[in-house]
């Protein structure tokens, strides 16, 4: 009886794993700087290279940092949600343009409109390597003490805005009362 | 033939782009040519920074450069990826608590393997000396 029941028991385990594996998405590679404070950077902003964006604007309130760029086709998804966002919550959304041309990015905002409260402009990418940024779109959550809380990579959409973004927030709302 | 030449040319030359980097000491080259072959491109993973041409694997192995340049050893330069992108970005895993398996697994299994070829044989060579003398 053990004879048959082992190997069966190894097969039905090997299937269990394998198939657990099939479902999951490699391209999440989960964060280290989850809980750390935002990396210090200073970027130039979009609009007015002369205006800066920074961690200090990331201190003292709560946000999110949007990645971003006109050459990815998950930003121009996720637009209509940043956009319904920005309209509707509290929260600010700041962008992070990634290795992106100014013309076109500031184009992009004009037509489909702006979501964001401030955006820096890394067109070389270097600040985005701190940040542990590989692609875009990526989302971070930001605490009140300005540190990373949560990661999101891949457009951002209704349901993860209700099903992780929100109940985060409300977290973060809840750890300071 | 002309036309196959052209195609070796151009495949070669996509090859050789990862030589965007050029020290003058040789010792900080080969530190250079051996750390992007350790990391992975978090965008194409499985490829190295050395075989990627994402941007975002140019953009690493800059940073990579920089930081030889900047005297940074080995170990703090892996150290700083890490920080940022994980145990992910190494080729090679670190031996520690969660990936205990991944490394003892296929040696494990060898064992396993081992303990139930040692049952079978000795159990073959049972029922053969049964048969043999019936007695």
């Amino acid at each position: 009886m053990w004879r048959f029941a082992i190997p069966l028991l190894v097969v039905v385990a090997l299937v269990a794993a394998f198939a657990r594996a099939l479902f999951l998405d490699p391209g999440k590679v989960p964060s280290p700087l989850i809980g750390q404070p935002v990396p210090a950077f200073s970027l130039p902003g979009l609009h007015d290279p002369e205006e800066t964006f920074s961690d200090d604007d990331l201190k003292g309130h709560i946000s999110l940092v949007n990645v971003f760029g006109t050459w990815c086709p998950g930003c121009h998804e996720e637009h209509e949600v940043l956009m319904r966002w920005s309209r509707t919550q509290d929260v600010p959304i700041y962008g992070f343009n990634l290795r992106d041309e100014r013309d076109a990015a500031i184009n992009w905002l004009e037509r489909d409109g702006n979501p964001y409260a401030k955006i820096g402009f890394d067109p070389g990418g270097e600040t985005s390597i701190d940040w542990g940024i590989y692609g875009a779109p990526e989302t971070f959550l930001i605490d009140a003490e300005g540190r990373i809380r949560l990661k999101h990579i891949g457009p951002l959409t209704d349901a993860v805005l209700r099903e992780r973004i929100l109940p985060a927030i409300d977290m973060l709302r809840g750890e300071r009362s | 033939m002309k036309h196959l030449l052209a195609a070796l040319v151009v495949l070669f030359s996509a090859m050789s782009f990862a030589a965007d980097v050029r020290f003058d000491d040789p010792r900080q080259q080969a530190r250079y040519e051996n750390l992007i072959n350790e990391l992975r491109c978090l965008v194409c993973q499985n490829q190295t920074i050395a075989d990627s041409n994402a941007d975002l694997a140019l953009d690493l192995r800059n940073k990579v450069a920089e930081q030889i340049a900047a005297g940074k050893t080995d170990a703090e330069i892996i150290g700083y990826l890490t920080a940022r992108y994980g145990d992910f970005v190494l080729y090679r895993p670190p031996v520690q608590a969660n990936t205990l398996l991944l490394w003892t697994g296929p040696l494990l299994l060898l064992a396993a393997g081992l303990v139930v070829l040692t049952f079978t044989l000795r159990r073959r060579a049972r029922l053969d000396d049964d048969t043999e003398n019936p007695s």
